[in-house]
């Protein structure tokens, strides 16, 4: 596992409401991938959890999802796609429940103004029947598209209980990667950290280092992922993971509290802690500049 | 005659420095621990070890699969309900170390965790 991210890939700009954040600067020598590559942008939204209750963490757990979407719907500028990168409910033992859960948040997100939404599941959606009743509302668990030039590829880590990937969806990533050429630009999205951040919290995925040596060889790759409510940027060689916050609890930091539990609501600083990112992909070099937005900006 | 009582002491002494040499540097005995799993709690929660004595963490599950995983020490193990799963390493830090579940199991899975002490 390597280090943290340099100094100088650490840009904040004024006036934009939030931390912007460039990354993806791997690229040397042996050029930026294929030509006709357009700058475009997408919104990223994380661990919504709807159907959470627990009024000293989030009294307004009902509210803040919809106030997030009003307020991607209100960007100066629309993104095109938004991706919900896991934890769209949180889990139940109810079968019954989790779908009338699922139903409940897909109702909710219908307000996007922009119906280009990419979903994903996260372990609260999907661990307990394996994707079954999340699938039935939002489709397949991994899946490739292509949007102006760069791959984008949804990986499931939350399905399998054991917060595995599987062989059989890593031989499947095999197989796609081997169609892309070594320069592709290349996102990845996934729920859980692909490298052990800190496994004492569960915030790992168990055969990630499986994942991580398959996309090594390629030279322009991002993960963007959620599942530890907070942002966290790290590089694993030259391939950097961004982790986004959440939409109803913040996290404490990684191992800096004996327990992983939420921080508790604070009503002088309400929504403190969450909120959702747009990031900004553009080339020559190939870049994600990443901008973070509070709830309530 | 005085020869073969040379020889009975002379293998005598030879055991006895086997026995002595073996209570001297034998490895520790292996300590068995018993931990049972269920939605969502370890029975203990709080478990002591040793640095450097071997132990034996016999695990079951009286509900559903679960996971014990304890990241300091790089060592897990699935927990069958119905099996007793054996997990055995040999602690060789000393300090507080979180174990946890590390199978998703239910509502209540994310606070399935407890502490091992190992001591000196």
């Amino acid at each position: 596992m390597s280090g943290s991210i340099d100094r100088r890939d650490f840009l904040k700009l004024a006036g934009l409401g939030g931390v912007v954040f460039a990354s993806g600067l791997g690229c040397a020598a042996g050029g930026y991938g294929p030509a006709a590559q357009e700058e475009f942008h997408f919104v990223q939204l994380s661990d919504a959890h709807w159907g959470f209750e627990g009024p000293a963490v989030n009294p307004d757990a009902r509210g803040t999802l919809p106030k997030a979407i009003a307020e991607v719907n209100a960007l100066a500028q629309a993104p095109d796609f938004i991706v919900f990168t896991g934890d769209l409910t949180h889990t139940t033992d109810d079968p019954q429940e989790r779908r009338r859960r699922l139903a409940g948040f897909r109702d909710v997100v219908r307000a996007l103004k922009n119906p280009n939404v990419h979903f994903m599941p996260g372990e609260h959606d999907a661990a307990l029947d394996r994707g079954a009743a999340w699938s039935e509302f939002f489709g397949a668990t991994h899946y490739v598209f292509d949007h102006k030039g760069v791959h984008f590829i949804a990986l499931d880590n939350v399905s399998d209980p054991a917060g595995k990937i599987g062989d059989e969806q890593l031989a499947w990533l095999k197989a796609d990667l081997d169609r892309q050429a070594d320069d592709a630009r290349i996102v990845v999205f996934t729920h859980r950290p692909l490298f052990p951040l800190y496994p004492q919290w569960d915030w790992a995925t168990r055969d990630g280092d499986r994942a991580l040596a398959l996309l090594m060889p390629y030279r322009n790759i991002t993960v963007f992922y959620g599942h530890i409510h907070q942002e966290n940027h790290h590089m694993t060689g030259h391939i950097a993971h961004h982790s986004a916050k959440s939409l109803i609890f913040p996290l404490p930091a990684p191992g800096s509290m004996p327990k992983r539990e939420p921080v508790k609501w604070d009503p002088a600083q309400p929504y403190r802690g969450l909120g959702y990112r747009e990031v900004e992909a553009s080339t020559p070099p190939p870049e994600y500049a990443i901008t973070e937005f509070p709830v309530g900006s | 005659m005085h020869a073969r009582r040379r020889l009975i002491a002379g293998a005598a002494a030879a055991a006895l420095t086997a026995t002595v040499a073996r209570a001297l540097f034998a490895a520790p005995a292996e300590r068995v621990i018993r931990v049972t799993a269920h939605r969502f709690l370890f029975e203990p929660n709080e478990l002591t070890l040793t640095k450097g004595v071997p132990v034996a963490i016999e695990l079951t599950s009286t509900d559903v699969m679960m996971g014990f995983s304890v990241p300091d020490f790089d060592v897990r193990s699935d927990i069958v309900p119905g099996q007793v799963t054996r997990l055995r390493f040999t602690p060789d830090k000393t300090g507080n170390f979180v174990f946890l579940c590390d199978v998703f199991c239910g509502s209540g899975h994310s606070g399935m965790s407890g502490v091992m002490r190992v001591i000196a």
